[in-house]
Formats: structure tokens, sequence, C-alpha cells
């Protein structure tokens, strides 16, 4: 039923540009869809505790390695964006193994990946001879910006079915780690570390596992995003703001469900653009004030997100439809406290 | 003498002056954490509320700046106890790093909320402090100001956690928390106070900030990740080591960047920090168990 469901939705879903192709809904469209994916990849760690803020670093990498790889070697994003991807896997290995390895979880872990996401908006603006520093960097356009070689598209149905498809591909994912023994080896050692290793789970090497690949497919947004919009800037990819947005929409989408963070992707980019329409430019500010207030609240009151509520709510209408439990701690008092 | 040298100690100079002030951050923050066990990742927009406060008593409502300085440590003292009792008490039993994330909403909120209601403009306070001349050396008088009331107000914290009975309880709530509360003390206005402390300090420091640097929404992001890595870098909750890390890490800033540009000094102090946490991943002063 779920399965034909899900089959319906996403024929729909393909289907649509080649129906309704009006440019500013299909942009704001792959916006939701490149953001959705950024955020899917971050839960992928941040479900199980580990949460990083060192995301918003990825990304830039993703971003500028693969722009700088076009506009300084010619090297085409076919190569490009697994160099990147590979770049900031290695980044994330780098800073992470010592993390896991020394058993810096929790707060440590949040801020000393803060400090990451840091020092990449510090190294893209310390290097603007070569990035464009603040001011932002653009890829060359390639035979006038519509080149399968150069991955880059004028046409706004072409990047949608690609934004689509590296979205599902997250979904994929996403499900995959899900029913991987590697999701309970990662659940044990959110529980408690000590007792993980004591049934013989490699800490270390299953959490760096997941954080390396975690960091790939935020890397990949990057680059999707850089090459879509034809233009980043430090402050849209990376420092602390971005790693922040991320888990502002996981944690208001649903944090424990597979589109949890798609639906945060679509609530906080809509909102967004809903005030920018609204207000013009009297509302600069107002989407991120919203934003905070929500993060406080749901994270007080509503700690599942939306999505994850609603399935609450759905399967106390529906006993019948309860499965095997979703992949959220035992309520009651937190072990394993993370200092 | 050489003119690198001169250059050199006017640079490590000015590094130790950098880090008295950030020592003085680092010290607030520590205080929450080692006390409530929550980081406030809001820290720093606190700050930039106390420098805009400091701007508007001073520039617009002609306040004296003695007076306006006062006002704004005790202003922001209170919205360090609003923010807990708002925000973190309804948490305290939550998952730690719920606690940071809604900080993290806070901080959000108050950036927008700075930005909506005083613009995006950079603001200052328009004094000129004279600059010291020593031999071939320029050092501004408002980093020594700075670095002076960073020290006294280090020295009157570490006194007042000391020397009176309120601060015993708080370092004795720091220490154990179950069991202070079944020896009769009130968990819940050690907090408070605490909060109100933490929240002193940052006023403090906007204060002291204001005189150097302009005010704007974003000025929070510029300091925040180098106070979070002088935290950790000295253990979460040390003082003594957080104190020992801003130090090394202004030094580190300013040293680098003479030879280079201003960023590559902040590039240098988090590489320098990544060693660190190889090295020492419990904070430069734990003793290694």
């Amino acid at each position: 039923m779920t399965v034909v469901l899900g089959w319906i939705a996403g024929a729909a879903l393909v289907a649509l540009p080649f129906v309704y192709s009006a440019p500013y809904p299909l942009h704001i469209l792959v916006v939701i869809l490149i953001w959705a994916f950024a955020y899917t990849s971050w839960s992928v760690m941040g479900r199980f505790r580990l949460v990083s803020l060192g995301h918003g670093g990825f990304m830039g990498v993703g971003a500028y390695v693969t722009a700088l790889l076009w506009n300084h070697g010619g090297v085409t994003p076919w190569i490009g964006i697994p160099a990147a991807l590979l770049a900031a896997g290695l980044l994330a290995a780098v800073v992470a193994y010592p993390c896991f390895r020394f058993r810096i979880v929790g707060h440590y872990f949040a801020l000393v990946t803060l400090a990451l996401s840091g020092i990449v908006l510090q190294v893209i603006i310390a290097t603007r001879d070569h990035t464009g520093g603040s001011l932002g960097y653009t890829p060359e356009r390639y035979q006038g910006g519509d080149s399968l070689y150069a991955l880059q598209f004028s046409s706004k149905t072409t990047w949608y079915l690609i934004a689509l498809g590296v979205w599902a591909a997250g979904l994929y994912i996403w499900h995959r780690v899900d029913r991987s023994m590697l999701r309970y080896a990662l659940e044990a050692i959110s529980e408690d570390e000590d007792a993980a290793a004591a049934a013989g789970v490699h800490v270390t090497a299953e959490k760096l596992k997941i954080t390396v690949l975690s960091a790939m497919m935020t890397a990949l947004a990057g680059a999707l995003y850089c090459q879509y919009q034809m233009f980043v800037s430090p402050e849209t990819v990376s420092g602390i703001a971005v790693s922040l947005q991320m888990v502002f929409a996981v944690v208001v989408g649903g944090i424990y469900v597979s589109l949890g963070p798609t639906v945060g992707a679509i609530i906080t980019i809509l909102l967004a653009e809903t005030l920018r329409i609204s207000f013009g430019t009297a509302a600069v500010g107002w989407d991120n004030l919203v934003y905070g207030v929500l993060l406080v609240v749901f994270i007080i009151f509503l700690p599942k997100g939306i999505s994850g509520s609603l399935l609450d709510l759905w399967r106390m209408r529906s006993p019948a439809l309860v499965r095997r439990t979703p992949a959220e701690p035992a309520p009651g008092p937190v072990t394993g406290r993370g200092n | 003498m050489d003119i690198l040298d001169i250059y050199l100690l006017e640079a490590l100079i000015n590094g130790i002056l950098l880090g008295g002030v950030l020592a003085l951050l680092s010290l607030g923050l520590n205080l929450v954490f080692g006390v409530i066990d929550v980081v406030w990742i809001c820290y720093a927009e606190l700050i930039m509320l106390g420098m805009y406060g400091m701007y508007f008593l001073y520039v617009v409502y002609q306040v004296p700046l003695p007076a306006a300085g006062v006002v704004c440590i005790v202003g922001v003292g209170i919205l360090g106890v609003v923010l807990h009792a708002l925000v973190i008490a309804p948490l305290l039993g939550a998952a730690p790093i719920n606690q940071l994330l809604a900080t993290g909403g806070v901080l959000f909120f108050l950036q927008s909320a700075a930005t909506v209601m005083f613009g995006i403009e950079f603001r200052n306070l328009g004094l000129r402090l004279p600059v010291l001349q020593v031999s071939e050396m320029f050092i501004s008088y408002s980093r020594l100001l700075a670095f002076g009331a960073a020290l006294g107000g280090m020295v009157l914290v570490y006194l007042f956690l000391s020397r009176t009975y309120t601060g015993t309880a708080i370092r004795a709530i720091a220490q154990d928390r179950e069991i202070m509360a079944l020896m009769g003390v009130n968990s819940r206005r050690m907090y408070l106070i605490t909060s109100g402390l933490g929240g002193g300090l940052a006023g403090l420091a906007a204060c002291l900030l204001v005189l150097q640097y302009d005010v704007h929404p974003f000025v929070g992001l510029s300091f925040g990740p180098i106070l979070f890595l002088i935290c950790v870098l000295g253990g979460l909750g040390n003082f003594a080591g957080g104190l020992v890390a801003a130090f090394v890490l202004a030094e580190i800033i300013s040293v680098g960047g003479l030879y280079l540009d201003l960023e590559w000094g902040y590039v240098f102090a988090f590489a320098f920090f990544i060693v660190m946490m190889f090295l020492r991943p419990e904070g430069l002063l734990a003793r290694r168990s």
C-alpha cells in the first residue's frame, strides 16, 4: 500500500515539470529539493545523537572545490564533484577521528564541529585572491551555460530532474542506513558507548563511517547548489549560520523520520519566500526571527518535529499500523550523557 | 633593535591584551557551563545586544560612559536570567544537546531581532581614545582599558566564588548537582544567580568590546567561534584552562595576523586547536587519567 503510494508520488514528481513549468515555482522546487537533500544528509548522522554543527563546512568544501577546479584547472565537474566529495570525506575523517577516538561526544563534539565550519569560512575568506572572499564566487560559463560537460544547464526542468534524482538517492541512502547493522550499532552507541563497546561494537569505526558518509552527501549538496545557482558566497554555503539552519530544519521537520528533513526544507524555504514576497526588503531578518522562535518552541514542546509527531498521532489512531518502532531513543532519562 | 622585532613585540603585547578580553568572554561561558551544564551558543549574541545597549545609551541618550556601562552590565545580566528561565529551565531534564540547540534558536532570534530593530548598519561610539607610544610601538588605550577591566572582572568573580557563601554554594553545585540539593542548596536559585552572573560578564565584555569594534547584528559571529574554541581547548567548565587557552589563541591570532592577513591568524588558531584535540582532548590543563 505505502509502496504503491510512494511509486505514484514519485511518478507524479517526475511528470510535474512536463505538465507545469512556470519558472519561479520550479526554481523554488529545485531549491527545496537541494536543501532537502542537504538536510537529509545531516540527519543521516544527526539522528544518532551525533549533532554536528560543521556541516556548513562540508557544504562549502563541496561547492568551492568543484568550482575552483573548474575555473582554475578546467576540470569538469564530473571529476571535480567526486574530488570535492573525497576532500569533504577526508576533512570529516581528519576532524572526526580524534573526536571519536578520544570520546569527544555531546557538547564537545558539537563545539569542535562548530569550529570546523568556522575554519572553512575563514579559509574561504582568507584565500580571497582565489575564492573571491566574502564577495562570492562564480563558476565560469561554458558554451553559453548549457553543457553536459560543464554540468551547466539553462533549463530549469533539467535541474529539477537532477535535484529530484539526487534527493531520491538521499532518501534511498537514509533507508539503506535504517535497515543496516550500522544503524543498530550506532543506536547502541548513542545509548551507552561503553556498553556498546563491550558488546563488540567498534565505536570509533562505526561513528567514522556514518560521519564520512554524511559529510560526502552534504558536499554533493553544496556542489549541486553551486552548479545550479552559478554563484556561491561563503555565507550561503558555509559557516555557522548554515550549520544551524540545517539543524533547525531537521528538528522542525522531524529528525527520526525519513521525510522529516524534506518537510523541514519545505517549511523553511516557503516561509522565507512568503515573507520575502509579501514584505519585500522590509522582511529582512524576519524569517530568521520566526525560525529562532520556532526552533526553541519545537525543542521544548515537540522534540520529534512535525512529521514525527504526526506519525505518532496516526499510530495512536490506528494501532493496526504499528510495526517496528522507528529509530528513536526510548523516552525517559537520557543515559550516556555526552560529556 | 631590528625593526621586525618591534613589530613582533607589538603583536605579542596586543596578543596579551586581546587574550585578557577573550579570557573574560570565556569566563562567563565557562561559569554557566560548569554550574548548569549548558552551553550558551548565543553567548556572543548577548554581548552584541549589550554593545547595542551601550551605543544607544551613550550616543542617543547621552548617558555618561561609566553609568551606561553599569546599566549595560545589569541589563545583560537580567537577559541572562530571562534566557535561563524561559529556555533553559524547561529543558533541564532533556538531553544536553537539546539545550544547546535551543540556545542556537535564541542565537537566530537575537541576531534577526537586532537586524529588524536596528538595521544592518555598522555603528560605533565615535570615541577616539588616545594611542600610547612606547618607543616605536603603538598600543591603544582602549585595549589597555579593556585588558585592565577584564582582569578586574575576573578577580571580582574569583573573589565572589571563593569568599562568599553564595559563591561557595555555586561551586558546590558545579561539583555535584544531585547531592547539593540534598544538602539544602536551592539549585534553582543558584542557577538563576549563575545565569545572571554569566549575563553580567557578557555585559562587561560588551562595554569593553564596543570601545574597540563597531557593532552590527552579526558581530557575534566574528568572535563567537573563537570563544567556543577557547572553552573547549581549556576544557569546558575549567576556568584556569580557559584563561590559558585564551592567551595562547590570542597570541597565535595576533602573531599570525602580523605575518599574513588577520584571517590567517584565525586559521592558524583553528589548526592549532585541531592539533591540540589530538594531543590533549580533555583540555589544556586536564590531568591525564
